[in-house]
């Protein structure tokens, strides 16, 4: 079933099969490509709405205006160079772009705001985790030697750092 | 250098049908985009400093708990056959295999965990799961960044989010999908009504391969699209929401079929079948129609219809790449295809003579 001509030109290879029921019967469409497209039964699905990237693209096209020369002061792009290729040149680029990118970040995603996770960065994490293992080990050393009020001490200072952690931690 | 194929093709992974709604879901997929602050994105990167990027990466990958015995490879120094076989496997893009720039991949135990390097963005972790399991896929991805968070300075802003090479990712950099199978509503004609109702909430609906490609043996993948002003358990909330809806639509489409043609429907699928079992060649083309067929047989509960693992086995190892790798020589297009009729009458058989048209 797969060396058939299309079913419409009659010339191409048929490259795409339909089933369609009927009334109780089966019918098999074997359509070529070209055909298939201009009689708007390509798989399902992908015609239609234009991709997120598409879209933006199309945004773009139309933002800037005299302000295409724009350029990002870190790795050089233009602003129509990226309206080209697609791909901003560096994290810098959404600072030196920012009045082109935002209406249409807005309009691709309705949101010009991050909401979701962020990284916590090393330094202070690096530093919290440090002192609770020093205050753990502090906590052990002054139970082993029957310090009691210490260790109580030390344990509600163990407390504070996990709860700062935690409320400012990822995820 | 280690060959990549050999590597693999003794890997368990998510082929395995053990997820939830292995039927209808054949994968779940997460991949989260990042990028170093210290260097420019992929495209406008200098080889050299795309070679320091990988060198990082793929240093601090080694440091993460769930990746740290995980073997790394260099797409350059891949083979014309191992990039093919990576693509064919759902663990490398076209776009990351495409060229011989600095790039490279991560592949972690089980293949449920990858991560490339240098591709659109610096840094892409993907985290691949056999059936309905957006949580659990979003948990090992996540856990894998957590790790990195700490070894490497990641491009974000407080505004902004996550800093990615393309705008339409950035802020949670994070794309799920879902490769569903919808052979019922392809069948009753409702398959295009109900997928533009996908994209009307925001989610986009791609072929077998993602994005560019076509829709193949009745299999979509959905995805969300928005990135930005929503966190990652609100899209996956969506996501979730939006793709039981479509399988509930598939499920009472399946079921008017059953009512109005049962006899036309089994009689497609046990050729389908048939054809599997007996033909003597069979393009990669047309293996796609038939596993679909034997696939909604499966869903139907028809007696004598062979597992689910063996046939995600044949849906994946019988394309080109893999048939070349597993008979260790290239072939043509007409041999091809007379050794992939072989190898799934072998496989089938195989599988009944275990017994198995257990698929539970």
């Amino acid at each position: 079933m797969h060396s058939k001509p299309c079913q419409i030109c009659g010339k191409a290879l048929a490259t795409i099969h339909l089933t369609e029921i009927e009334n109780n019967t089966t019918n098999e469409i074997h359509v070529c490509e070209k055909c298939a497209e201009e009689k708007g039964f390509h798989g399902p699905g992908s015609k239609g709405k234009l991709s997120i990237v598409d879209q933006f693209l199309q945004l773009a096209a139309g933002a800037g205006g005299d302000e295409f020369q724009v350029q990002c002061r870190r790795c050089g792009l233009t602003f129509s160079e990226f309206r080209r290729v697609g791909r901003l040149g560096c994290s810098q680029c959404y600072a030196s772009f920012q009045a082109q990118l935002r209406p249409i970040l807005r309009k691709v995603h309705g949101s010009v705001v991050h909401v979701g996770k962020a990284p916590v960065r090393d330094e202070s994490r690096l530093k919290r985790l440090r002192e609770v293992e020093r205050l753990q080990e502090d906590l052990e050393r002054a139970i082993r030697r029957e310090e009691y009020e210490r260790a109580a001490e030390i344990r509600d200072r163990l407390r504070t750092v996990l709860e700062s952690e935690t409320s400012g931690g990822s995820s | 250098m280690r060959s990549l194929s050999a590597l693999l093709s003794q890997e368990r992974n998510w082929l395995d049908a053990s997820g939830p709604d292995s039927d209808t879901v054949l994968s779940t997929r997460v991949r989260l985009a990042r990028n170093l602050e210290a260097f420019p994105f992929t495209t406008r990167a200098r080889d050299d400093e795309l070679e320091a990027v990988m060198q990082r990466v793929a240093g601090a990958a080694q440091k993460v708990d769930l990746l740290h015995a995980a073997p790394f490879f260099r797409i350059p120094e891949l083979s014309a056959m191992d990039r093919a076989f990576l693509v064919e496997r759902h663990l490398a893009s076209r776009d990351l295999v495409g060229d011989s720039r600095p790039r490279g991949i991560v592949v972690g135990p089980g293949e449920g965990l990858t991560m490339m390097i240098n591709e659109e963005d610096h840094v892409r972790m993907q985290g691949i799961l056999s059936g309905f399991q957006l949580e659990e896929a979003w948990h090992l991805v996540n856990r894998v960044d957590d790790d990195l968070d700490g070894l490497l300075e990641f491009a974000f802003s407080e505004d902004l989010g996550f800093l990615t090479s393309c705008p339409t990712n950035v802020g949670t950099g994070m794309r799920a999908s879902v490769l569903v199978h919808l052979p019922s509503l392809v069948l009753t004609k409702k398959i295009r009504k109900v997928l533009s109702g996908a994209t009307e909430v925001g989610l986009a609906v791609r072929g077998f391969y993602g994005e560019g490609t076509d829709v193949m043996g009745n299999f979509f993948q959905i995805s969300n699209q928005v990135t930005l002003g929503e966190d990652e358990k609100k899209t996956l909330q969506s996501l979730e929401r939006v793709a039981r809806q479509i399988l509930g639509y598939e499920e009472k489409a399946r079921e008017t079929l059953v009512s109005t043609a049962r006899v036309q429907i089994e009689d497609k699928i046990y050729r389908a079948l048939g054809a599997m079992q007996s033909a003597r060649v069979i393009s990669s083309q047309e293996v796609l129609g038939l596993i679909s067929a034997v696939r909604f047989g499966i869903s139907l509960g028809l007696p004598g219809m062979p597992g689910l693992t063996v046939l995600n086995r044949i849906l994946v190892t019988s394309q080109p790449a893999h048939l070349q790798v597993l008979a260790s020589r290239d072939m043509e297009r007409a041999e091809r295809n007379v050794y992939r009729a072989e190898y799934i009458r072998r496989l089938l058989a195989a599988e009944s003579g275990a017994g198995g048209t257990d698929h539970a």
